[in-house]
């Protein structure tokens, strides 16, 4: 019986369950100090002086600053701009100038308060707007990370000759990933040994990259372990790096092993967040609703190093058109600096920030033309054999029309729409509840961007046991999306071997090749299809040296495995990504295959508004998508369930409040995300369309949910109200002060 | 405050007599004194329910519980929830209906949701979200939770 599509319970579920998984701060090892980070009062500006003040014994801390560092200081990414440690300018709220570690935590806690920093301060600029009129110069000569254009037909052209030519404007704020285990790392380091690291994790690769440059050391002197990780969400996609870097350099000033752990308040003052963004829309279109031209301009706040932003900014532009079909695009896009904490990956990768514009916009131009909203984007849907915004045509099946007829019946869309309405106008006069129904539909490419794949040149290995268990070796983490469960699935359909045969190898980079990073719903799609070719080239070396017959059984499998490994020392086999044929990308004109596959789908959201206390509140949401072949429908829809719940968050609660660049709600208590009682029944339903490059033919999902609940969501509210709202978190106090 | 004090309490059913100080955080003691890592920080502030354990009966969140209040009290942690290898019903339904992801907000949960089973043994959907409003998850949006809820008190 194939274990694809089957509801294997998560691998690692057990040791969950029973407060026996091992997280970073769980691990202690003897003489171990702990460590702080002394960070910048200021947004900008000099240090000119660093005391050590108070009745603190300071001969027993070990301090490490900018002069400690033996190698680069720059964390390793795409432009190493970022220092690890500022040495004599700061360009950011909470930016690490001095480290501190010390075997008692108290007295450390009370140490870092009495380090004090003097810093000549020099103008700062906090939004993107401000970035963009370069009001001040903070970074390079004009304050941009990077720009892409992408130029599909001729805009300019077909202005003068529109029916319509309908605008907007959207923007959306930070959102902190929030994950319930906050950032840390343990390490030890000396010039003998090396470093080693252990931490809570997305990319072990990353920071290995990134170490190999601070400490100067060759590559097998640097280890990365990843502990059980207790959520990422691309919170701990990059930053890890940073804070592994930090305790490697007091371990190895120190002699000591380090910890290094963040308390929430730390965690979400100063580590990366989602991008705000600003989209502007310019659409054409013809009174029969046929899109004619489409201008976008879209804008995101990178903060003030320039990190991971241009990759954000590149997936946030290739969705911004979303999945229509249109003969002229101009998509404009800017990442710019402010003197904020960087800003950073977050499912969804600046497609959220792009797809709530869009499909804002959608019910705008529909509402124009006098179509409405599922009328006009059926006329503009793409197909099969279209070509997307970066002329990529489509070669899957594609039908978005029966998917959208499909999320309206289970949401009862039409009925509610007519329900509503008339509710809604006999409630004129009283206070109370007012509802509405609203949707979107969008898709969302899976694995990196263009050529993306092609550089990382993943690989898996394989390896087999005299018993006969088949341990899959890869740096791809497990961090509750179900990474183990997962590949022990596809390794065992490819096998023909009981899931329990397959295990799962801990991600150290001293024992797993590098199978890229855990980003970009790259792990199933991607990843799983190298799982399954290394484990078919270990059954194939079986069959091939005739120890194996074609057909097998579990106990004949044990006795080859165990012959080989007698006969020839070892058995491992391993698997390096080879893209799909016909895939083109061409990066400077940022037209071609954007992704190999996309995820397709249509959420709706149903909302009621309390004209009381202007509170809105989903009341229910239908999420409907193709995403391939389903592996594992019960943590298949747990990713659906979660990105929908985090987009609800995104929309209606999580705000987070900027002064002079620094959060000032860095608390769970002032930092609101859903709880049990805020989140409506989020009902998930699959279409399958199996994808012939995808292992099981499954596509990518992890990111695909946070996409299209806030423009569901503010679709429905302008249909309770009758009022447009463009602009997200739409807290009851900007309600209020719009609908008074 | 700053005074060693000898505090006496039950951890899972086993005796223990500690010298803590009695502003210690209950947290900190399970978690470095007791070894008791199932129970987890997730904001030290009472907000997220990670650090969760029952005292006398009663859910509490860890982070805020000095020791000096704990002399003579009963506590039950996630490493007391499992009879030996046999599973609690709520451990078994989180692991078969994917009520545990990342896992950190888990033992937690687990043990907000047992407590509720306790007092409420057929919650309907609207107690498992009241039962359970005190702790946060960030990775399954709750319905495989509250999910695994129902089906641990329908076994």
């Amino acid at each position: 019986m194939s274990p694809i599509g089957k509801a294997f319970p998560r691998k690692e579920g057990r040791k969950k369950v029973t407060g026996k998984a091992l997280y970073v701060d769980d691990l202690s090892f003897p003489g171990m100090l702990h460590g702080v980070t002394v960070r910048s009062p200021s947004p900008r500006g000099r240090i000119t002086k660093i005391s050590f003040e108070g009745d603190i014994p300071w001969d027993e801390f070990t301090v490490v600053t900018a002069k400690d560092i033996p190698g680069a200081n720059y964390v390793a990414l795409i432009l190493n701009d970022q220092p690890y440690l500022a040495a004599d300018f700061v360009n950011h709220p909470e930016e690490p100038i001095l480290l501190l570690a010390h075997r008692d935590k108290y007295l450390l806690e009370e140490a870092r308060r009495n380090v004090r920093i003097e810093i000549e301060e020099q103008p700062a600029i906090f939004n993107l707007e401000d970035s963009l009129a370069r009001k001040e110069i903070i970074w390079g000569e004009d304050n941009v990370f990077k720009k892409y254009l992408v130029d599909k037909g001729n805009v300019d052209e077909v202005w003068a000759n529109a029916d319509f030519i309908v605008e907007g404007e959207y923007e959306t704020g930070a959102q902190e990933q929030l994950y319930i285990e906050n950032n840390g790392a343990i390490a030890i380091a000396n010039a003998d040994k090396g470093v080693t690291v252990w931490g809570s994790m997305q990319c072990p690769y990353y920071v290995h990259k990134a170490l190999v440059k601070l400490f100067d050391l060759p590559e097998e002197k640097i280890r990365i372990i990843q502990t059980e990780t207790g959520g990422g969400f691309g919170g701990k996609e990059e930053y890890p790096s940073l804070i592994a870097g930090h305790a490697a350099l007091l371990a190895w000033k120190s002699g000591k092993p380090v910890k290094m752990i963040y308390d929430r308040a730390e965690d979400m003052v100063a580590t990366t967040k989602r991008h705000p963004s600003r989209t502007r829309h310019k659409t054409a279109v013809t009174k029969d609703g046929k899109l004619l031209a489409v201008e976008i301009d879209f804008v995101i706040d990178g903060g003030a190093y320039c990190t991971l932003s241009p990759v954000v900014l590149s997936r946030g532009t290739i969705h911004s058109a979303g999945p229509y079909v249109c003969p002229n695009v101009r998509i404009h896009s800017r990442a710019v600096a402010t003197n904020v904490p960087p800003h950073g990956a977050f499912r969804g990768f600046g497609a959220p920030q792009s797809i709530f514009a869009l499909e804002r916009h959608m019910d705008k131009v529909a509402r124009t033309v006098g179509l409405t909203p599922e009328e006009f984007r059926r006329r503009n849907f793409i197909h099969e054999g279209e070509t997307t915004a970066t002329s990529q045509v489509i070669r899957e099946r594609v039908d978005m029309d029966q998917l959208l007829t499909r999320a309206l019946q289970l949401s009862n869309y039409h009925e509610k729409r007519e329900r509503f309405a008339r509710e809604n106008a006999e409630s004129n006069g009283r206070f109370r509840k007012k509802r509405g129904v609203g949707f979107a539909t969008f898709m969302h490419g899976a694995g990196f961007t263009g050529s993306g794949e092609v550089y990382l040149q993943s690989v898996v290995s394989a390896e087999a046991t005299v018993e006969g268990v088949v341990r899959i070796l890869a740096a791809s983490t497990e961090i509750g999306q179900g990474t183990n469960t997962i590949f022990s699935q596809i390794a065992s359909e490819a096998l023909g071997l009981d899931v329990d045969l397959i295990e799962i190898v801990q991600p150290d980079t001293a024992h797993v090749p590098n199978s890229g990073p855990t980003v970009a719903s790259r792990t199933s799609m991607v990843v799983g299809k190298l799982v399954e070719s290394a484990v078919t080239g270990l059954k194939q070396t079986l069959i091939g040296s005739s120890l194996l017959p074609h057909e097998y059984g579990q106990s004949e499998f044990k006795r080859a495995c165990a012959e080989y490994i007698a006969r020839f020392g070892s058995l491992k086999t391993s698997s390096t990504y080879q893209p799909p044929p016909n895939v083109h990308w061409d990066d400077e004109k940022y037209q071609g295959d954007a992704y190999g596959a996309y995820a397709w789908a249509v959420y709706v959201a149903e909302v009621s508004f309390d004209e009381l206390t202007y509170a809105a509140h989903v009341e229910d949401f239908v999420a409907l998508q193709e995403v391939g072949r389903v592996l594992n429908p019960v943590l298949a829809a747990g990713q659906i369930e979660g990105g929908v719940a985090q987009a609800i968050g995104f929309t209606l609660f999580e705000n987070v409040v900027w002064k002079d660049g620094r959060m000032a709600n860095n608390q769970m208590t002032n930092y609101i995300i859903p709880t049990p009682v805020d989140i409506p029944p989020i009902r998930v339903y699959f279409e399958e369309n199996p994808y012939a490059y995808g292992p099981g033919g499954a596509k990518g999902i992890g990111e695909l949910p946070m996409d299209g609940a806030a423009p569901a969501i503010l679709n429905a509210l302008e249909n309770a109200t009758g009022v447009s709202f463009n602009e997200i978190p739409l807290l009851p106090e900007t309600l209020m002060v719009k609908l008074l | 405050m700053n005074n060693r004090h000898t505090v006496e309490f039950k951890v899972n059913g086993e005796a223990r007599s500690l010298e803590v100080f009695s502003m210690a955080r209950l947290l900190d003691v399970l978690r470095e004194q007791l070894q008791l890592t199932g129970t987890k920080e997730g904001c030290g502030e009472g907000e997220c329910g990670a650090c969760t354990v029952i005292i006398d009966g009663q859910i509490v969140n860890s982070c805020l519980v000095p020791m000096a209040q704990v002399n003579g009290c009963e506590i039950t942690t996630i490493e007391g929830v499992a009879g030996g290898d046999q599973l609690h019903a709520v451990q078994q339904a989180f692991i078969d209906h994917g009520g545990a992801q990342c896992g950190i907000c888990t033992p937690g949960m687990v043990l907000a949701a047992v407590d509720l089973l306790n007092r409420n043994p057929e919650p309907t959907e609207h107690d498992i979200r009241n039962g359970l409003a005190g702790n946060l998850c960030r990775c399954t949006g709750y319905m495989k939770i509250f999910e695994s809820v129902v089906r641990a008190y329908k076994k």
